[in-house]
């Protein structure tokens, strides 16, 4: 299957991780060229006093801070791409909603008792219990004697004994192999082959992360070569999970926008991949094209002709897929099914299983598991080159391992209670509930959110998210750009909010969904990412909101929401 | 037994890839006694990495009760668990959103756990203030390193940032520094007075990285991993003024600060030792120092907690930072209970105390009996010196080889000590790093040895290791 790589994205000597340590000869520095960044002009270093922010006092002693230019790492100094990062999921909104509720418990008054989060998909957070079983196996695994206690079912103890039987010393503490433990690998690949009619799957191809993120951040810096013209692009959906314009951003690679098509509940049309791809040819060298499928902010599942569309298109285009599957369980409307790419391919015929190179990403915090802090995770990359394989492994084996718990968790997930094991029913029951609970949410919120005039909310077919576009009255699309040339304005007006109370909703920022939100947080404490986080046509406003509330907050939520939008609505026009 | 052999597996040395010989070696002689083929030992033994419960150490009964509590909070309802167990399990989970450690943390760790590091780190210094605002929690101390590295990298200059690190030194951190763009300029540490770190080389290391990149940090690692050394204090004041001197940025990796034992040996945070210097240093020399929940007592390398203290940075750098982590999600909530527990362990008068420290106690003792007893008899053998130990998990024994076993390694293009643990595996069944993979002077061999295992696996290394050590020597000579 491997056999004829010539055709391979991904090869030796376009690979960002190239040099090896080699023992041979262990005094010689390892030369790395520079990768010299796309976009950002060059500068004189140090001669620019780095910008002061706020004087915090955070010098070692008691002794006063020697002057800024004389610091060994200053924003002038430091990696110029990390300036560029921006994360809306964890942006400033978040960070004035943390402030609020602190507030709120200081007693200041506000029209509202909580903040509520819609703005990140944490289902614990919002609520959502564990799974018994999971969590039982990982007591066991944590705290080997409790397998001596009658307390815990059979299946549980049994899962616990065989994952710890492939840890070292029979620990959880112990490091495992930097690609991830090898029967969870194994268990992995028979976990794919089944939820892929019989696609084979092999444990070689399995690589266990920390998160989703983590592989998605190495596979991309993996891609990352070339410069100017060859520097490499990648394509993105817009909009899009910040993950991945945060992650182009830092490695310096050229970001390339491929616009999700709204009026068509956000699919995806093959006319403008190649709209997207063309225009990018002439500023950057496109290798990799990412799909969120079901999508993140956008909650669209896409359909199996279109992921066919798609294969053939990097096929043609010789493009390098990544396939962000994390939410591969968290289907909800009619009609609608979840089909992996890794299937659709092999059902595409040799011609195009043997060719296109593919990762695929999977976590444990989304779906029906929602175990966002156990940092599990895994991809599976098919028709990668082997040797761009070992310096993948190589590149991975940096953070030693993956936290050993999430493995286990990961485990759990792919080979879950069977059919008359003791805790099966149980198991059975909580997933259930928690997915067809997820689908009523999204469901009540879709209807409620088109109730409201200036909101229209395609159908959340997945995920866990809506990405409803509002329609904002002009005056406020002008009053937010009052202060669109100073960015740092929103952060000096927490800043002096923190001594007078001036409400930060006066703080109006760049972007008007922002304004809006910003608003929104101030008067209904509902925190919600603007659309402008996430990328969106020009012109148009949206807000993610997660469907993860439970029912009856979500309801307030909606309804508050909608007081708002009437009121915002009329103050602005 | 015959070197000669030729042994079918190796053509060249490869290493931290998919073709770790040694690594793959190991993993096919435990399939092959598993499936009843006879050797002359019963089992591997595998003292390649730090990793204490691979070594056969229990974890310890309070970290481990406490974090099967925070898992499945159903175990806080019965009586069974110690009540300092369950305070603790019940006092994270208020922290974790939902109440649970399923939950998103803040993407620097948890408020409560950075502020309990802090006091610890404090503590440790006599007092020395430390502010949970400079604390940064990581999934594990490399994850650090990591993120420091890539706020070190150029992208816009001709000239890429140069960090010194030292010889020999873990070979993680340079493929890190690699894989982020960052160039390594070696200084060596002086093997025959005890792995000490001198001025005067790192100077000249400055000097010769100042030819071919713009050196801006330099790379510590104290207690010494391979080297087993632990700085004296003089020997940090010294490094702190070098950094001072020349504006570099200090990295200190501090991981194995909890394992000291050579006798008189004392150990130093470079925190400390900073704090109380001249004012015009104090304060002005950035530092990055790093420590994590896998090693010392703790051993918990598997649940990946680490943390970085950041002292005299830039304020706008800082920001920076926390939007870099704001990008990676968040920090595994397992390796942050790890950390909360290794800060703040039971007290005398606390329910699990005895149990604890008896646990950690008889650890201590392990490693260093341990260390003692492999001082000896690596004393005793002929063609191997080995300088004082002082601290970490490892020791990094010179091997002197014969002329003829050197020569017979490089016909095979090998280098002499990978042929030596090659040869060590197959015929003893030991698996131990080869220095060429740390780096060494020229011409110098040596091997590396985790001491953390039990003191009766300890013995069975060091008989296997003795009686082969002989039969080599015989072989070539």
């Amino acid at each position: 299957m491997l056999s004829n790589r010539s055709v391979g994205v991904l090869r030796r000597g376009t690979c960002h991780v190239y040099a090896a340590v080699n023992p041979k000869c262990p005094a010689r520095v390892l030369n790395f060229s520079p990768l010299p960044s796309f976009s950002s002009p060059h500068r004189t270093r140090s001669s620019i006093p780095a910008p002061r922010s706020e004087p915090t006092q955070r010098t070692m002693s008691q002794n006063g801070a020697l002057p800024l230019h004389e610091k060994v790492l200053t924003v002038d100094t430091m990696n110029a791409n990390v300036k560029k990062v921006e994360y809306a999921v964890r942006g400033p909104i978040v960070q004035r909603a943390v402030q609020i509720e602190k507030e709120l418990k200081e007693g200041v008054k506000k029209p509202f008792e909580e903040v509520i989060k819609a703005n990140i998909g944490d289902a614990h957070a919002m609520g959502q219990r564990p799974i018994t079983f999971f969590r039982q196996v990982m007591a066991l695994c944590a705290y080997p004697k409790l397998l001596d206690d009658n307390k815990f079912p059979e299946d549980a103890k049994n899962r616990a004994r065989r994952i710890l039987q492939a840890c070292g010393g029979h620990s959880i503490g112990a490091y495992t192999t930097s690609q991830g433990i090898d029967c969870v690998r194994q268990d992995i690949a028979d976990y794919i082959k089944r939820r892929d009619g019989g696609v084979p799957s092999d444990p070689d191809n399995i690589y266990l992360t920390t998160g989703a993120s983590d592989g998605i951040a190495t596979v991309l810096k993996l891609l990352t070569a070339g410069e100017g013209h060859t520097r490499t692009g990648v394509m993105i959906s817009i909009p899009q999970y910040p993950l991945y314009s945060a992650a182009i951003a830092e490695l310096g690679a050229v970001q390339v926008n491929y616009y999700l098509n709204e009026e068509k509940c956000w699919s995806l049309d093959i006319s403008e991949l190649q709209r997207s791809l063309k225009a990018a040819r002439e500023y950057c060298n496109p290798r990799v094209l990412c799909i969120i499928n079901p999508g993140n902010p956008t909650g669209q599942v896409q359909s199996r002709q279109c992921i066919e569309d798609v294969i053939r298109f990097v096929a043609k285009e010789n493009l390098f897929l990544m396939a962000d599957e994390v939410y591969q369980d968290n289907v909800y409307a009619e009609g609608c099914e979840f089909h992996s790419f890794k299937k659709v391919l092999f059902e595409l015929g040799p011609e195009y299983s043997n060719k296109v190179e593919l990762v695929s990403f999977h976590s444990t915090s989304k779906c029906y598991m929602g175990e966002c802090g156990f940092r599990g995770g895994y991809m599976e990359v098919i028709n990668m080159d082997p040797d761009v394989k070992a310096q993948l492994t190589k590149l991975v084996s940096v953070r030693l391992c993956p936290p050993a718990p999430g493995q286990a968790l990961m485990d759990l997930v792919v080979n879950p209670p069977q059919p008359g094991e003791p805790s099966y029913n149980t198991f059975i029951k909580e997933r259930t509930d928690v997915l067809s609970d997820l689908a009523e949410k999204a469901k009540l919120t879709e209807e409620i959110l088109n109730t409201v005039p200036g909101i229209s909310c395609n159908p959340v077919q997945g995920a866990m998210y809506s990405f409803p576009r509002i329609e904002l009255p002009e005056r406020a699309i002008q009053e937010a750009k009052v202060h669109l040339s100073c960015g740092l304005f929103y952060v000096f007006s927490i800043l002096i909010s923190l001594f007078v109370s001036i409400p930060t909703s006066q703080a109006r920022c760049q972007a008007p969904d922002m304004f809006y939100c910003m608003t929104l947080l101030e008067e209904t404490g509902i925190c919600l990412v603007p659309g402008s986080g996430f990328g969106q046509k020009d012109g148009t406003n949206h807000f993610r909101m997660t469907i993860l509330p439970p029912t009856d907050k979500l309801k307030i939520l909606l309804n508050k929401l909608k007081e708002f939008h009437q009121k915002f609505t009329q103050q602005y026009s | 037994m015959s070197f000669l052999r030729e042994t079918s597996l190796v053509t060249k040395n490869a290493f931290l890839s998919e073709k770790d010989v040694l690594l793959r070696r190991a993993a096919q002689i435990t399939a092959e006694i598993q499936q009843g083929e006879r050797k002359g030992y019963k089992e591997v033994l595998d003292l390649s990495s730090g990793d204490l419960h691979s070594g056969g150490i229990k974890p310890i009964t309070f970290v481990r009760q406490v974090l099967a509590a925070c898992f499945y909070p159903a175990l806080l309802q019965d009586d069974s668990l110690p009540l300092d167990v369950t305070q603790r399990a019940n006092s994270l989970l208020k922290e974790c959103a939902g109440g649970s450690v399923g939950s998103y943390t803040d993407s620097s760790g948890m408020a409560k756990i950075k502020h309990c590091v802090s006091q610890f780190i404090s503590r440790r210094d006599g007092g020395v203030p430390s502010s949970p605002e400079n604390i940064f929690l990581t999934s594990g101390s490399q994850q650090a390193l990591m993120i420091m590295l890539k706020l070190l990298f150029q992208n816009e200059d001709s000239c890429q940032t140069g960090v010194l690190i030292p010889v020999p030194s873990y070979p993680f951190f340079n493929v890190a520094a690699v894989s982020q763009g960052v160039v390594m300029q070696p200084y060596r540490l002086c093997e025959e007075l005890g792995w000490t770190l001198q001025v005067e080389e790192l100077r000249r290391a400055l000097r010769e990285g100042k030819r071919t990149c713009n050196p801006m940090a330099l790379y510590i690692c104290n207690p010494g991993n391979p080297t087993g050394h632990v700085q004296s204090r003089e020997s940090i004041e010294e490094v702190i003024e070098f950094a001072a001197e020349e504006r570099l940025l200090l990295l200190v990796d501090e991981v194995y600060q909890n394992c000291i034992y050579g006798e008189g040996t004392e150990y130093y945070s470079y925190k400390k030792v900073l704090s109380e210097m001249d004012s015009t240093i104090s304060s002005a020399v950035e530092m990055a120092s790093f420590n994590s929940a896998s090693k010392g007592f703790m051993g918990e390398c598997g649940l990946r907690g680490g943390y970085m203290e950041l002292v005299n940075f830039d304020p706008a750098v800082l920001d920076y930072i926390h939007k870099l982590f704001n990008t990676e999600s968040c920090t595994v909530v397992a390796g942050q209970i790890a950390l909360d527990l290794m800060a703040d362990p039971p007290k005398p008068g606390d329910p699990s105390f005895l149990i604890f420290s008896e646990e950690v106690e008889s650890i201590k003792k392990m490693i260093r009996k341990n260390s003692h007893r492999t001082q000896k008899v690596l004393d005793e053998l002929p063609g191997i010196s080995c300088q004082p130990l002082k601290g970490g998990f490892f020791v990094f024994p010179r091997l002197h080889f014969p002329q003829k076993a050197i020569k017979c390694a490089k016909d095979r293009e090998m280098e002499p000590d990978m042929l030596y643990c090659l040869h060590l595996l197959e015929e003893t069944g030991l698996h131990v790093r080869p220095g060429c993979e740390y780096g060494q002077k020229t011409d110098t061999y040596h091997i590396r040895l985790c001491l953390a295992t039990r003191e009766e696996i300890m013995e069975d290394v060091l008989q296997r290791l003795k009686t082969f050590h002989m039969l080599f020597l015989k072989e070539f000579s």
